[in-house]
């Protein structure tokens, strides 16, 4: 019985061989389990908002919803375009051109969560704290971003993410 | 096990078959205790009968909660209205968190100070760490259930500390909250957890006393029990101090149900959660502002959450930092100094975590952040090897009895209760 090869046994490969098929069991049991709680079909399906930008005034913004988060679509003013072109890369935590951030320089659409912790930045309302840059101001662990949504003072390390959209028509977007 | 003569044949026949009651006798009556503990150890079982209460009204709870964005605010505030002494049921469980935490920090400022992790009981502290972890999971969990402004923003900013974690933290994240944000998934989970945990707390509880039994209670010597002169039996004694040391307990306790339910809490949870809104100033609960110091202290997202879960960290390899063979503090002079010290870091960082990080409240976070992570891995270390410890007492009965006597005269006596 005992059939030493090199210290094995067949009793050892029996015990490895079953081991091996029972955590790869206990996986593939464990796995829909796990992914039971990713995003279900239904939150998926709610993946992109339309939204009609036509009345939003040059200088106004607004806050639309999409996929539970707040979505700022601002309609820039001509200075502030200008603030955020005039900006030397070199100097951004996380340099991006503002024009790879709007499609259409008059257009900013940005997903309104403070990339540190995920609070809500202020700045939406020109009542509101916009920070030392123009744009917004995130008060809970004091972030500042400019007129492009881009970092540039405070603990957050990225810039308000840019989702993707299109415009469906002039004055129309679908987010998502 | 004991030889305990149960009278009741009742008792009798059921011990016979399933010997639950000589167990019960022999681990919860003439369970040899140290005759010299303090009060400082009546947290221990102050802490499990907070457990108790805890379970108690959380079940209750569930019993008018409804788990959902559109109605959980609503069911809350329905419990506190309408809910037969339903507000007295979530006032006692929302202070009974505040008040479980505070059992467990004295316990654990306990061990810190009596060396109650040191050898054989590593595995004890270790689980009772572990204790500590699953509380403070069950308390984040419990306090988004109302789904108030803080309990939504506290959910996002707590969820988000995972996003740190390199490539693959958006992931984590997404998974955690079951969609692209904080929302009913996300509180669905947290109520099935909420509801989970508090029992395996209590299956750990149970292993944490199972190693306690194993070699006993630490005690303000820190020496080791001798022989039965130097032990005095569970019950009666300790059973009617630890009574005792509940009745005080609970005054406070009750002072705060009573009087000032809400003074722990925070007013914006008294608006409902709106994901679009984020209120001014977001705080956690008191009892992780310690930890939320450290977090804030580092200037970097990923190394600041790696700071605050290391803080606990820390915790599970202590028995193995401080290597002085003496346990108890009160003859260690030098470490004395040091531990006070680090009680008032703790009490520090607590109020620091609840100011705006900013100014020189940031600076003296980053203080007292590094003293507490040198206290467990600088100083004990060195003063393992440096300090000189005071001469320890031959026994628990000759400290007792004013070093004199020796283990002839009272033994006896002790003995005899037994």
């Amino acid at each position: 019985m005992a059939e030493m090869e090199e210290g094995a046994t067949r009793r050892d490969f029996i015990n490895v061989a079953s081991g091996a098929v029972g955590a790869v069991g206990i996986a593939a049991a464990a796995w829909p389990f796990i992914n039971q709680m990713n995003p279900a079909a239904d939150t998926l399906a709610l993946a992109s908002t339309e939204v009609d930008i036509s009345g939003i005034e040059v200088g106004m913004a607004i806050t639309v919803v999409w996929r539970g988060k707040p979505v700022f679509i601002r309609h820039r003013t001509a200075a502030e375009i200008e603030e955020a072109k005039d900006v030397d890369l070199g100097e951004l935590r996380d340099p991006t051109p503002d024009a790879e951030r709007a499609e259409k320089p008059e257009w900013l659409i940005l997903v309104g969560i403070c990339t540190h912790l995920g609070c809500v930045p202020l700045g939406q309302k020109t009542t509101e704290a916009r920070g030392d840059f123009g744009g917004w101001f995130c008060p809970c662990h004091g972030s500042h971003y400019d007129t492009s949504g881009r970092i540039r003072k405070g603990p957050a390390p990225l810039n308000l993410p840019v989702p993707p959209y299109v415009f469906t028509g002039d004055t129309a977007i679908k987010i998502g | 096990m004991s030889t305990a003569n149960f009278t009741n044949p009742v008792v009798r026949w059921i011990d016979h078959r399933l010997p639950i009651f000589s167990f019960l006798h022999h681990e919860a009556h003439e369970y040899p205790t140290p005759k010299n503990l303090s009060y400082w150890w009546n947290f221990g079982s102050l802490a499990g009968i907070m457990l108790v209460i805890m379970l108690v009204t959380g079940i209750t709870l569930a019993m008018h909660y409804t788990p959902h964005v559109d109605y959980a605010f609503a069911s809350v505030e329905r419990i506190m209205r309408d809910v037969n002494s339903g507000w007295l049921i979530r006032y006692i469980h929302m202070n009974g968190a505040s008040f479980f935490f505070i059992a467990v920090y004295i316990h654990m400022f306990r061990g810190l100070y009596y060396g109650s992790y040191k050898a054989p009981r590593e595995l004890l502290w270790m689980l009772g760490v572990v204790i500590m972890l699953l509380m403070m999971a069950t308390a984040f969990m419990g306090y988004v259930l109302p789904w108030g402004q803080m309990s939504f923003w506290g959910a996002t900013v707590i969820t988000n500390l995972f996003s740190a974690i390199p490539i693959v933290g958006d992931y984590v994240v997404t998974w955690l909250w079951g969609g692209f944000s904080v929302d009913n998934p996300t509180l669905n989970r947290f109520f099935a957890l909420h509801y989970l945990l508090p029992f395996v707390i209590f299956a750990v509880v149970v292993l944490h006393i199972v190693a306690l039994h194993r070699f006993g209670s630490n005690n303000p010597l820190g020496i080791d029990v001798k022989g039965p002169q130097d032990t005095i039996p569970f019950h009666p004694y300790y059973t009617i101090k630890d009574a005792f040391g509940l009745f005080v307990f609970l005054i406070p306790f009750a002072f705060f149900i009573f009087f000032a339910p809400n003074f722990l809490g925070h007013p914006d949870n008294y608006i409902p959660a709106n994901p679009l809104v984020t209120p001014a100033h977001i705080v956690p609960e008191w009892y992780f502002l310690p930890f939320y110091a450290i977090l804030r202290a580092v200037p970097d997202k990923l190394f600041g959450v790696l700071a605050m879960f290391g803080a606990i960290a820390v915790l599970f390899i202590l028995p193995w930092l401080d290597r002085s063979p003496v346990r108890s503090g009160s003859f260690r002079p030098v470490f004395k100094i040091f531990f006070w010290l680090l009680f008032v870091d703790c009490i520090a960082l607590t109020w620091l975590g609840g100011k705006p990080a900013e100014g020189w409240y940031v600076t003296a976070s980053r203080i007292a952040t590094i003293y507490y992570f040198a206290y467990f891995l600088v100083v004990l270390p060195l003063l393992s090897i440096f300090e000189t410890p005071k001469p320890l007492p031959k026994s628990i009965s000759e400290s007792v009895l004013g070093g004199s006597g020796g283990p002839a005269a009272a033994p006896a006596a002790a003995k005899e209760k037994a």
